[in-house]
């Protein structure tokens, strides 16, 4: 369990993989698994102009 | 078989392949971009002997490139090629790889000026499309129907810094029945294909196209696998059109996005995906 670094929601993180992206259920910020253990999330990265496919 | 993950972002797509490798007891160690470290002539203490192939997942197209090229040089093989990324990445040398295996592409020109691309529009006639070099997910593309619109969107290239700008590529519009094609090519086989529905004239997922399965035809089935093949092979997603009778090929993408096709098309992209690295490993 950590806290959205946006609202401060309480955020669940269960089955999550080191690196995954979601989303912050209460402010819809997205997020980056930064490390579980111990549990940092992040804002994740702002597109960049190389980024796609 | 121990694969390399080397990644941006664990997005749905890389969390479906990890879940898939390990279904197989494939050993994957993720291997993120942000922390990554290429020496010239060695591993730099990371443990890559141990990897049987890299598969790249990066979302910064810069960072695959050469990231590409430094596994190459360590002897390691990658999903996809160095080769094939270089091609890929930039639409110029795609579109030049596509004319040269004559599969159908929209006409398409580059010019390094503001007035050759004024020129160059006039004379191929409005509307016309101005992609970046670089870049996907239907970024900074305009489709441009005045010489007024072309002015503009020409000042405006002129300011936005990356020296890619400058070059300009400018391809005929194709209308399109409110919807391209993707297929999703696997070595030699066209594993699925999808519609991208929109009213817009972009029809990028990206930007909320909707989308539904195409069955593959067998000159879709063709065309996919020669325009893979003329970008060197691999892991290959083929963006076309459907114009008056048949095909044209449009884009060709090499790190290829799949979130949103597993459920139309009933196929287990993932799960092929993972089979696919593994061959490339073995082989």
């Amino acid at each position: 369990m950590t806290e959205c670094p946006e609202c401060g929601y309480k955020l669940e993180l269960k089955d999550m993989e080191q690196g995954e992206i979601f989303s912050c259920k209460d402010c819809g910020v997205e997020l980056e698994l930064f490390s579980l253990e111990p549990p940092v999330v992040k804002l994740a990265p702002e597109e960049e102009e190389d980024w796609g496919e | 078989m121990h694969i390399g993950m080397l990644y941006s972002r664990i997005r749905l797509e890389e969390k479906w392949l990890l879940e898939a490798a390990r279904k197989r007891d494939i050993q994957v160690t993720k291997i993120k971009d942000d922390d990554v470290h290429f020496e010239l002539d060695s591993h730099n203490g990371k443990d890559w002997e141990k990897l049987d192939v890299v598969l790249e997942r990066c979302i910064s197209h810069s960072r695959a490139f050469y990231a590409l090229r430094f596994f190459e040089q360590y002897g390691i093989p990658t999903v996809n090629r160095f080769e094939v990324c270089r091609m890929c990445g930039d639409k110029a040398l795609t579109s030049l790889a596509l004319a040269s295996n004559k599969i159908p592409t929209p006409r398409t020109s580059i010019v390094f000026s503001r007035d050759a691309a004024l020129d160059v529009m006039e004379k191929m006639g409005y509307p016309v499309v101005m992609k970046p070099v670089v870049g996907s997910w239907g970024r900074l593309m305009a489709k441009i129907e005045t010489r007024e619109m072309a002015e503009s969107i020409l000042e405006h290239k002129s300011v936005l810094g990356n020296y890619l700008h400058s070059i300009f590529y400018i391809q005929e519009y194709i209308e399109k029945p409110q919807r391209d094609i993707r297929t999703f090519v696997l070595g030699d086989e066209v594993i699925a294909g999808i519609y991208r529905n929109s009213k817009h004239w972009i029809t990028n997922t990206a930007l909320g196209a909707t989308v539904s399965n195409c069955p593959l035809d067998d000159e879709l089935n063709e065309l996919s696998l020669r325009a893979a093949k003329a970008v060197g092979g691999g892991a290959i997603a083929i963006d076309l059109m459907e114009v008056e009778g048949g095909y044209t090929v449009n884009e060709v993408n090499y790190t290829m996005e799949f979130k949103n096709s597993v459920e139309p098309t009933g196929v287990d992209i993932p799960a092929k995906f993972i089979d696919y690295i593994v061959s490339v490993a073995k082989s």
